[in-house]
């Protein structure tokens, strides 16, 4: 099992959301970040021009089965890009294992 | 007089006293909005101290130094306390507009505004005792003495007897007597404390530091010009039809041609849409207006309020490069709009001429004379009693926790800035 940790733009996060759904990847988790990356995002407050190096996004984990990992990758990207600086990261980690607490079952058939 | 007009006067300006209240709400929803989350408690609270003390303090001594009957023209003292004349409740008090209670009550919540400008202003970094007493001291003496020279029948009221004219200083609801008092003391208090921590990086540029709550200054900014209904309509003082709705007309159009000169102006300066320009220019056309809001046509007032409004927005920039540090834009808008709009009533409408405006320029001096020297003094006082400026640990993490140990926003919570 694999562990893909996206952080997105928040903007995408439907598009994404609905692209996983449409492959069956039906449970994630998600959270609002703040980072700080490249992107420089400019303002002007009462004349006073300003930028941002804090950059909120949204991090969303999903774990799937090893022959399910490309799949999800590609379907990831696809619905995240826009190509502009900013579109995010993804990282991918082992996952020992998994356990579904209610009824006990473990390894992929926790997954779904 | 005809009783039920004497009661349609009074209801309407009772109804005018509660608008002026309803402006503090404003006062406070502005200033909390456009400061940082970590001191809204003490924003609210200065807030509310200045409503209650500005009315015991106006009760104790404000109203008796304001309207002290016959007198020198300079100083007169009525008495302490309310003393209620014989025909205080007659029309015959006041020309039939209102009842003595109704005279107190309204010009006491007037009283409270001018000290309200002053907490805008020193918002972030002023220690709350320093605050609090400051405020108590201009108000009972600096507010109803400048007061006194005008709406008192003082020497402002007849000053064209001196050049051998029979006209007066105009101020019609105070661009100068209210707003300009506050704003004064501003300049002053904001000079004697200095830039708040940040706000000058170590070139000497000038730093935003964003208000936490633009949805709050907006709803501010609504009612306060809500509340200038009352400001301005309960200063005819009475219900007269025809005057009442045209100063409710000029106020108004001054406020909307105020907000599209800020607008139009601040985004061609900084190319952006600035929501908080565009408070300012709406509360400068109000401040603007005030002074002649019953002398002017509605073309007249419209060019007050453009005017005003890039007043405003240039001035904010002033400000900003004499290092200067005022949170909410409070100088631009009460002081450079106040004086404006007093200069104003010589170059427009029914009183324009030379004569008029050399009677609103010594009104100007001679009241800002006063206001910065005595808030000069205050401001040394409460300095050296207290010391004025919270400690640099205190501004950084937030006057709320230190001075007030609370937290305004204790389980929503998102941002530590």
């Amino acid at each position: 099992m694999k562990k893909i940790e996206a952080i997105i733009r928040k903007s995408k996060f439907d598009d994404v959301k609905k692209a996983l759904h449409s492959i069956q990847v039906n449970f994630f988790s998600y959270w609002d970040v703040t980072g700080v990356g490249n992107e420089k995002q400019g303002h002007v407050y009462r004349g006073i021009e300003y930028s941002t190096s804090d950059i909120p996004r949204r991090y969303l984990v999903v774990v799937v089965s090893d022959h399910f990992l490309e799949k999800t990758l590609n379907t990831l990207i696809e619905s995240a890009i826009t190509g502009e600086v900013g579109d995010g990261k993804i990282f991918v980690s082992h996952v020992e294992q998994t356990i579904r607490i209610r009824t006990g079952e473990s390894g992929s058939a926790a997954l779904n | 007089m005809d009783n039920a007009l004497f009661t349609a006067n009074n209801v309407w300006m009772m109804v005018c006293t509660a608008l002026v209240f309803f402006m503090h709400l404003g006062f406070s929803l502005l200033e909390a909005g456009l400061t940082r989350q970590k001191n809204t408690i003490n924003i609210l609270f200065k807030n509310l101290f200045i409503i209650c003390g500005g009315l015991l303090v106006y009760y104790v001594v404000g109203f008796g130094l304001m309207y002290p009957g016959d007198f020198n023209g300079f100083i007169g003292f009525a008495g302490l306390g309310l003393d209620i004349p014989e025909n205080g409740l007659t029309a015959s008090y006041a020309s039939g507009g209102y009842t003595y209670w109704t005279d107190f009550l309204f010009q006491g919540m007037f009283a409270a505004t001018a000290a309200t400008i002053v907490s805008g202003a020193v918002a972030e970094r002023i220690k709350i005792h320093s605050f609090m007493l400051f405020s108590i001291l201009y108000l009972a003496v600096v507010y109803p003495i400048v007061g006194s020279w005008q709406w008192g029948g003082g020497f402002l009221s007849t000053i064209g007897e001196s050049f051998g004219n029979s006209g007066g200083f105009h101020d019609f609801a105070g661009s100068t007597l209210v707003h300009s008092v506050g704003g004064w003391a501003a300049l002053i208090v904001v000079m004697l404390l200095g830039p708040r921590i940040g706000k000058f990086d170590t070139n000497g540029k000038s730093k935003a530091i964003p208000g936490h709550n633009i949805p709050i200054a907006t709803t501010g900014v609504l009612i306060l010009w809500l509340g200038w209904f009352g400001f301005n309509g309960g200063s005819v003082l009475n219900a007269d039809p025809a005057l009442t709705s045209l100063v409710l007309v000029t106020t108004s159009l001054s406020a909307a041609a105020g907000g599209f000169g800020a607008f139009i102006v601040s985004s061609i300066k900084f190319r952006n849409f600035d929501v908080t320009m565009f408070m300012n220019g709406i509360l400068g056309g109000l401040v603007g207006i005030t002074a002649g809001a019953d002398l002017m046509s509605p073309l007249e007032s419209i060019l007050i309020g453009l005017i005003s409004g890039a007043l405003v927005v240039i001035a904010v920039s002033w400000i900003d490069r004499l290092k200067l540090d005022d949170p909410v834009g409070a100088i631009a808008v009460h002081l450079f709009c106040g004086v404006w709009g007093t200069l104003a009533v010589g170059i427009f409408g029914d009183k324009a001429g030379w004569d008029q405006l050399l009677y609103q320029s010594i009104g100007v001096v001679a009241i800002g004379a006063f206001c910065c020297l005595f808030a000069f003094l205050f401001g040394i006082l409460v300095n050296s009693l207290f010391g004025i400026r919270v400690s640099k640990r205190e501004e950084v993490e937030g006057l709320d926790i230190y001075e007030h140990g609370m937290d305004a926003y204790a389980d929503f919570r998102t941002n530590d800035h």
